[in-house]
């Protein structure tokens, strides 16, 4: 079905599932318990679930087939929303231009920085791209400040010329009139489900990035990429140039983050240029890791994990840690709020970093290899570790021969 | 000639702060072949040094004024500084005075502790992992270091005097023989550049005249000959992490009356100094050391409104066009040895 | 005639001469060693065929074309395979990947932006690199971790790698290096086979004689970066010139 085969057909189909009714089952405590507050099935926090997952889907495909950790795509996510904004200001409030032309400009520019930055490997690579990025976000503050409206960011405004736009045309960025702000809410019992225009846009979009991904996984392109981490010597003797397939990879990974970039601001009209900074390029490289960098699932699921605590520990403040404790004797419950108060609230960068730190030292492969190996150990609790291991191992590595 | 004399001094602490942050990273790069992106975070913990320091010789308590009563009748109380109470009142002003240079004191049994519950506790693990997860686990720590720092001392930046005595500006003009008034440097920048030196200078020569410092250059020349020696390089590695610290923690702590410390300063000050370390030459010393000071300089010509209304915003990214450069000119930078970090 | 003609080359690095007026021509379809004591300039020699070094001076034509200035994937795409001394294969691959890779070079050239085509439809390849494993006999490990293969199934893997890209010439960098006498023995009874069953000029640097003299027809010593006699294995051995620059190593210790 779509060229793929019938493992990866059923995990596009189960993503696709889940992605389209998310407003359901991200919402599944009543709109007026006490657990609402961890529902997630509202459209802001589940439209960054998607855009950050197309992010995080396309790094992969640079990092997790290729190896090549760049520090710098946040600068791709960056130039693709100061585009769309562009095209929203000058064309039209129809996001369909803008979002083009994000991942147009985003391409190209990742043409221009790629072909740089790929002269160099390892760390250099790193670092390299960092610059870039880095000079990218000086600018856009400093000299661009024309273009990007420095520090208070772009904005759409009534005097735009919007020269495609008629007199009636929606004020707001829409899909041929459909404004992405507004939804449908649907009461049953004391559930809440909204759904939105602007979600189901991005859904969509995230559903044909990650069929692309996967295609991109299984077709001989994706091995190569794969060949490149593994030996760039053995591949340049065995007559393949290695320059045009790491940049490919840049440049798809690239547009993709120009892709993220332009649907962020067609969901809400604004750039700023704090979206290019280096730890926005962290935040995505983390989301790869913790959901596992090469695996197909591990991106989408690492930007959703992140953007969702992210959410949650944000909203936790002492109140309502004391509210959870209440049942606990005094002392005690006032330890644990101090205790925890840091890490939550405007503590989440602090969890965050926390995070980072356990999944690199204890989980190198990410949730997915996480998930396989507790699966493992309770399908074959026979085996020892070290085979389950080595099986593992070898799972990640078959994959193209299906 | 006196507003390029001028850009050369200003160039001069910036660079010695970048010379001082890369040198560290070169040391721990160069013997643990460590990419160790939680180096600016050590540099902003040393700055935070100082400010800690002076916190306390600012503590004090309430106590009765002995003059009397207020208007009301009511006892007045006076804020009286512990220092002061037990050192007296000239000697507790003179500590207070003083609470940046003394934090160098301060700093150095820290910032040792710090790198060496830092190699031992993580580091350690990480020789043997690829590069990419060496900077992924320090990038995770330098985060963790920064939101710690601005848990306990806030988001805003904490404006840090250095000693009285030093306040002021030393018309270098005059001594040139241009006007007065036309090359003025503050003396702290001064101060923070002779400090630099005599650190730099301090670190070369324990390499160059210790044993200790000898095997460590053997060991970052070809660590496993000299492992097979028998030589327990791992400890003096672990050292080394500490000196690199505390090197970083003492560029911070002399920095902090220059840039009022903020948590955020280490991120800023790292990402120049990897640019510095890769101009340098991964691995080189005196590489780290000349390209800190060449960029910190570059910089700040690249302020002068004569070159800006060339170049507009040049200012903003010449370190990293410069660092383009080299890297596709010279990739092993200016001063890199062969083999280190290729393939 | 000859497939590999190098004329007068040289290469110096900074003081050291490393090779200087070489001259050798490998003739197709025979097994052609270049032997040496260390330090001869043999691995020298070799990374100026495949691309990896330039030459000061000289040429080196392959089959009528020049390979100087080219790089190693152009070099490999005209016809030149090479193994290397410590198998180069993809580790973190399986073993069928690891044939596919050379299979899907060797039609689509150095690149080619075939990110939307399955794999699974590509059938002539598929089935071209089945035939490779099962002719090595590597068929039963196709889904292994190459990396966790033995060093002889590493060994043999590259060979069959080079191979399914039916090259005109395949450059061996001691490929028994390191290996026990039974590894060795099969690597020798399969360059045998491969050059009985094939069209295939096969040059090989090697330093244990009882390799080169069970396989070689010629023999190229080599010694101080310049060849000092070229003959058949038979001569070879006796001559006085060879024993001189072994200095009295005997042949089968050498």
């Amino acid at each position: 079905m779509l060229s793929l085969n019938k493992k990866d057909f059923g995990l596009l189909l189960v993503v696709a599932i889940l992605t389209l009714a998310a407003p359901i089952i991200l919402n599944p405590f009543p709109a007026n318990s006490g657990m609402a507050q961890f529902n997630a099935g509202y459209p802001d926090l589940m439209q960054r679930f998607v855009i950050f997952g197309i992010f995080a889907i396309g790094f992969n495909i640079l990092f997790g087939l290729t190896g090549y950790l760049s520090f710098g795509h946040a600068a791709f996510l960056g130039v693709g929303s100061y585009s769309a904004v562009w095209m929203m200001k000058l064309l039209s409030m129809n996001v369909i231009p803008a979002i083009l032309l994000s991942v147009i400009v985003a391409g190209l520019f990742s043409v221009v920085i790629g072909y740089i930055s790929l002269r160099r490997s390892g760390i250099y690579f790193s670092i390299l791209t960092l610059a870039f990025a880095q000079m990218s976000f000086n600018l856009a503050y400093s000299v661009l400040t024309p273009i990007t409206n420095g520090e208070t960011g772009l904005q759409i405004s009534l005097n735009d010329p919007r020269i495609l736009d008629g007199a009636n045309a929606p004020s707001y960025p829409n899909l041929f009139g459909a404004q992405m702000n507004s939804a449908a809410t649907v009461e049953f019992g004391s559930w809440i489900f909204t759904f939105s225009v602007g979600y189901y846009l991005c859904a969509v979009i995230m559903l044909a990035a990650f069929y692309i991904s996967i295609r991109v996984f299984r077709s001989p392109f994706g091995m190569m990429l794969r060949a490149v981490k593994s030996n760039q010597q053995r591949m340049n003797y065995t007559g393949l140039n290695t320059k045009p397939y790491t940049l490919a990879a840049f440049v798809i990974s690239g547009m993709y983050a120009g892709l993220a970039g332009g649907l962020l601001a067609s969901m809400d009209p604004l750039a700023g240029a704090e979206r290019m900074q280096w730890t926005a390029s962290g935040e995505v490289v983390l989301m790869t890791i913790l959901g596992g960098a090469g695996t197909l699932l591990g991106p989408v699921l690492g930007a959703g994990f992140i953007k969702y605590f992210e959410n949650i520990f944000s909203k936790i403040n002492d109140n309502v840690l004391h509210g959870w404790f209440s049942f606990m004797p005094d002392g005690f419950e006032n330890f644990l709020v101090t205790v925890i108060h840091p890490f939550v609230g405007k503590g989440w960068n602090l969890t965050l970093g926390l995070l980072f730190m356990l999944v690199v030292i204890f989980l190198p492969g990410g949730l997915v290899e996480g998930g396989q190996r507790f699966g493992r150990v309770f399908r074959r609790k026979d085996r020892n570790a070290g085979s389950v291991e080595a099986d593992a191992a070898k799972q990640r590595n078959q994959t193209a021969a299906e | 000639m006196d507003a390029i004399l001028l850009q050369l001094l200003n160039g001069l602490d910036k660079g010695s702060a970048y010379a001082l942050i890369a040198l560290g990273l070169t040391l721990i790069f160069g013997t643990l072949g460590v990419v160790n992106f939680a180096h600016g975070a050590l540099f902003m913990i040393g700055a935070f040094c100082a400010v800690t320091l002076s916190k306390i010789f600012t503590l004090s308590h309430k106590a009765a004024e002995p003059s009397g009563t207020d208007f009301l009748g009511n006892p007045k109380f006076e804020d009286v500084l512990y220092i002061k109470e037990w050192f007296g009142d000239a000697a507790g002003a003179w500590l207070l005075d003083w609470s940046v240079p003394l934090s160098i004191l301060f700093a150095i049994p820290i910032m040792l502790a710090i790198g060496f519950i830092m190699e031992r506790g993580l580091i350690k693990h990480f020789y043997k992992r690829p590069h990419a997860d060496q900077i992924l686990v320090t990038f995770g720590l330098a985060i963790v270091l920064q939101e710690v720092i601005k848990y306990f001392y806030g988001a805003n930046p904490i404006p840090t005097a250095a000693p009285e005595a030093f306040r002021g500006s030393f018309d270098f003009g005059v001594l040139l023989g241009f006007d007065p008034n036309a090359i003025i440097y503050p003396y702290w920048r001064l101060i923070y550049f002779a400090f630099s030196a005599l650190i730099i200078g301090g670190v070369f020569a324990f390499l160059q005249f210790t044993t200790f410092g000898m095997v460590v250059r053997a060991g970052m020349a070809d660590r496993e000959t000299v492992g097979l020696l028998g030589i327990n390089i791992d400890k003096r590695f672990t050292i080394m992490f500490g000196i690199a610290a505390a090197v970083a923690g003492l560029a911070g702590v002399m920095y902090a009356p220059i840039n009022s410390p903020n948590y955020h300063m280490g991120m800023d000050f790292l990402v120049l100094s990897f640019v510095v370390v890769v101009v340098g030459g991964m691995g080189s010393l005196p590489g780290a050391v000349l390209a800190g000071f060449l960029l910190g300089i570059l910089e700040s010509f690249a302020s002068m409104n004569e070159v800006k209304d060339i170049l507009p915003g040049i200012d903003q990214i010449i370190i990293y066009v410069v660092a383009i450069i080299i890297l596709l000119t010279r990739p092993r930078g200016l001063m890199g040895r062969k083999g280190v970090m290729e393939e | 005639m000859a497939i590999l003609e190098v004329k007068n080359v040289g290469k110096r690095f900074g003081g050291l001469q490393a090779l200087s007026d070489v001259n050798l021509s490998i003739v197709e379809n025979t097994v052609h060693a270049i032997i040496g004591p260390n330090g001869a300039g043999k691995s020298t020699l070799l990374n100026c065929l495949v691309g990896k070094l330039i030459p000061d001076t000289g040429s080196v034509m392959f089959d009528g074309q020049s390979v100087l200035g080219r790089k190693p994937y152009e070099i490999n795409q005209m016809g030149i395979s090479r193994v290397f001394q410590t198998p180069e294969i993809f580790g973190d691959l399986s073993v069928q990947e690891n044939m596919l890779i050379p299979c899907f070079a060797k039609r689509d050239g150095a690149f080619r932006m075939n990110a939307f085509t399955s794999i699974t439809t590509q059938r002539d390849i598929l089935d071209k690199a089945e035939e490779m494993l099962v002719e090595m006999k590597l068929a039963d490990k196709r889904h292994m971790h190459a990396a966790s293969m033995s060093r002889g199934d590493k060994r043999r893997l590259e060979i069959a790698m080079c191979l399914s890209q039916n090259p005109r010439l395949l450059l061996l960098d001691e490929p028994t290096a390191g290996m026990a006498r039974a590894d060795t023995n099969n690597t020798i009874d399969l360059l045998k086979q491969i050059k009985d069953e094939r069209d295939i000029t096969i040059a090989i640097i090697e330093h244990d004689m009882h390799v080169v003299f069970s396989l070689a027809e010629r023999i190229t010593v080599l010694a101080q970066g310049t060849p000092l006699v070229e003959d058949t294995p038979d001569k070879i051995k006796g001559h006085p010139k060879v024993r001189e620059a072994y200095l009295g190593e005997s042949q089968d210790a050498a």
